[in-house]
């Protein structure tokens, strides 16, 4: 199943296109990091998943087609928007019982446990609360509703170090223990590679790369050697950093392929990689259809 | 940690009940209580404020019409009491805004805070889906503040009932014909209906605007042209009004909608009949010893020559099926804003 699918969709703002040409499947059972600088379309891609906005142009639909924003496709997807709206005059025990009263599955005892261990008083007005607690606050309201989908709109922008990282910790769990499948949006590219293991990276309202982040490194490398033959490779090149001497060539290329003589080659990091696309909003690396996971793929850059 | 693992319970989910209306009851109430308690404090102090008035209203008008003779200097004083008693409420303009601040602090903020704090983005994407929670915020409130205010109406109803009834009296008592523009709002169902579109006017505002302070002055506007725009236009052509002519002392409690000339079948103009009137003025004021008989020996002595005076007015006994008409197409009014703020939320997005 697809978690969220894609097919040429647009979202057109006056006449500027905030999002174009957005074909996109992502398998269930992932991390997902939407990654890419500030105006790149992130928050209009993750509205549109969960029904906030409606398409210019294209098809999105969740949960294995069902259509973003139908009772069917609300039911099984949380939500927590970009700096964590809560109703700041009502207290945690009232937000509580508030999503409860929204939604068709609530599990209230994992709210209140999950509270009681943050330290995060029911009695106290949502907008008492500090940003981290009311991040956490969010994150626990969205998660009792047990979905199948967590959407969370660059949920650690505004958290300090410790916040985020605890932060961070609840979605992995939720994700590895209750097999939630979770689609972030983040313009923080230090934990990528820590909490995400599908990545797209978007710039200018276009998706300039989509796909495991284990395929996505087993078919890029690093490649080190003198500047002066930096211009003679062949094989596509993403980004190239030269410096007096070395220069070295970010390329789509698997690790079996050859190297030229002079050059050395290594594997690329997940934060590196996305850094080369990103300074190169022009290229792209786009996978075909979806294909399911592939361990053997992994093994290749350990 | 296994305490806050989250069990898998896929497939219990085609099982689970929807969420009912009565969820969202609550999530409404709970949301809007305070809203509700200010309209009631609001409501509750002008119901006070009537009761006390309106006894002491009550009781001059009493005294006045129980006085005899009628023409001595006490009944006279008594009279005068009654008149200048609750000056402020005579005209009925206090009450008429309490519909407008209803709409504007209570219907204005339902939607337009959600979208100026961002709260939409929680309260939409929760599962009971956005358009029916917009519905079961917006019917039910509308329908308290409506029936809230139309109780208050009841109290207005009795309280300006001297001066429909000092209309049938041939008193100086200050009077008010039952179809008069300040007061024909404020009683029976207009009231309650004006509330409602009042509210819907600013839940629709707030939709449109999403910031609460410009979706309040919206509203506010809205309502008052609205307010004028019926006074003025549509009211005095609810049903056809009576036409007669060369009626010197009109029936009691009429409405005029227009008055006319006309000499030898052809209409007069205004300006052609002022100036007869100032012709005339000199010679009448010396034999019309008070103001309003020189009201009635001017028409006498124009119709004496041949001037035929036409008016059309609307009878105070039209008052309920006006009552109902105005009601009638405020209500409807109100649904089509409710059902357009609905689909506005259900078909529009951030």
């Amino acid at each position: 199943m697809n978690i969220l699918e894609t097919s040429r969709l647009g979202k057109r703002y006056g006449s500027t296109w905030a999002l174009r040409e957005c074909t996109l499947a992502i398998p269930a059972g992932h991390v997902t990091a939407l990654v890419g600088p500030n105006g790149a379309g992130k928050t209009t891609l993750l509205n549109l998943a969960v029904g906030l906005a409606a398409p210019s142009a294209g098809v999105v639909t969740v949960l294995g087609g069902r259509p973003a924003g139908s009772p069917a496709a609300l039911d099984g997807i949380a939500f927590v928007a970009q700096d964590t709206p809560l109703y700041k005059t009502l207290s945690v025990a009232d937000m509580v019982h508030l999503t409860r009263n929204l939604n068709r599955r609530f599990d209230r005892r994992y709210a209140h446990s999950r509270l009681g261990e943050l330290d995060i008083p029911l009695r106290r007005k949502a907008g008492k609360l500090s940003g981290g607690q009311q991040a956490q606050l969010a994150l626990t309201l969205a998660l009792a509703r047990r979905p199948r989908l967590l959407v969370l709109d660059e949920p650690v922008a505004m958290l300090d170090p410790i916040a985020r990282h605890d932060f961070m910790a609840t979605v992995l769990m939720a994700a590895a223990d209750d097999g939630v499948s979770v689609l972030l949006s983040s313009h923080v590219l230090a934990e990528l590679e820590r909490v995400a293991d599908y990545l797209i990276l978007m710039s200018r309202g276009r998706v300039q790369m989509a796909g495991e982040v284990d395929d996505l490194l087993a078919s890029h490398r690093l490649l080190t050697g003198p500047a002066a033959e930096a211009g003679q490779y062949e094989r596509p090149v993403v980004h190239v950093r030269r410096g007096a001497v070395q220069a070295h060539l970010l390329v789509r290329a698997a690790a079996d392929e050859p190297v030229p003589p002079g050059w050395e080659a290594h594997p690329v990091g997940l934060e590196e990689l996305a850094l080369a696309y990103l300074r190169e909003p022009s290229a792209a690396a786009l996978p075909g259809p979806a294909r399911d996971r592939d361990i053997e793929s992994s093994e290749v850059t350990k | 940690m296994t305490a806050l693992t989250l069990p898998a319970r896929r497939d219990e989910d085609a099982s689970l009940p929807p969420v009912s209306w009565r969820q969202m009851a609550w999530v409404t109430w709970r949301q809007h209580r305070m809203m509700l308690a200010g309209v009631a404090v609001v409501l509750g102090a002008l119901a006070v404020t009537l009761v006390i008035a309106g006894l002491r209203l009550h009781h001059a008008f009493a005294a006045a019409i129980a006085c005899r003779p009628v023409t001595s200097l006490a009944c006279n004083n008594l009279v005068s009491t009654f008149n200048g008693t609750n000056g402020f409420l005579a005209n009925g303009y206090v009450l008429q805004a309490v519909p407008a601040l209803i709409g504007a602090f209570a219907g204005a903020p339902v939607l337009a805070r959600e979208l100026e704090t961002g709260t939409f983005r929680y309260a939409w994407t929760q599962g009971f889906g956005r358009w029916r929670w917009t519905l079961a915020k917006l019917v039910p409130l509308a329908v308290t503040v409506a029936v809230a205010a139309g109780a208050l109406s009841l109290l207005s109803a009795w309280y300006y009932q001297p001066y429909f009834a000092a209309d049938n009296l041939n008193l100086s008592l200050a009077s008010t014909p039952s179809l008069d523009s300040g007061t024909f709002g404020i009683r029976g169902i207009a009231f309650a209906a004006w509330t409602l579109a009042a509210f819907a006017i600013g839940a629709l505002a707030g939709m449109l605007i999403r910031r609460v302070v410009p979706a309040i002055a919206a509203t506010l506007a809205v309502y008052v042209g609205l307010g004028a725009a019926t006074v003025l236009y549509l009211r005095p052509h609810y049903l056809t009004p009576v036409l007669t002519r060369n009626v010197f002392l009109p029936p009691a409690s009429a409405s005029y909608v227009s008055q006319w000339w006309t000499k030898g079948g052809r209409r007069q103009s205004p300006f052609a009949m002022t100036r007869i009137y100032d012709q005339l003025v000199p010679g009448v004021s010396s034999k019309a010893q008070k103001v309003h008989e020189f009201y009635q020996v001017v028409p006498r002595y124009l119709t004496q020559h041949g001037y035929t005076e036409w008016t059309r007015y609307q009878p105070g006994s039209r008052f309920w099926p006006f009552q109902w008409i105005e009601g009638g197409w405020l209500i409807v009014l109100s649904a089509l804003l409710i059902a357009a703020t609905v689909w506005l939320v259900r078909r529009r997005a951030a």
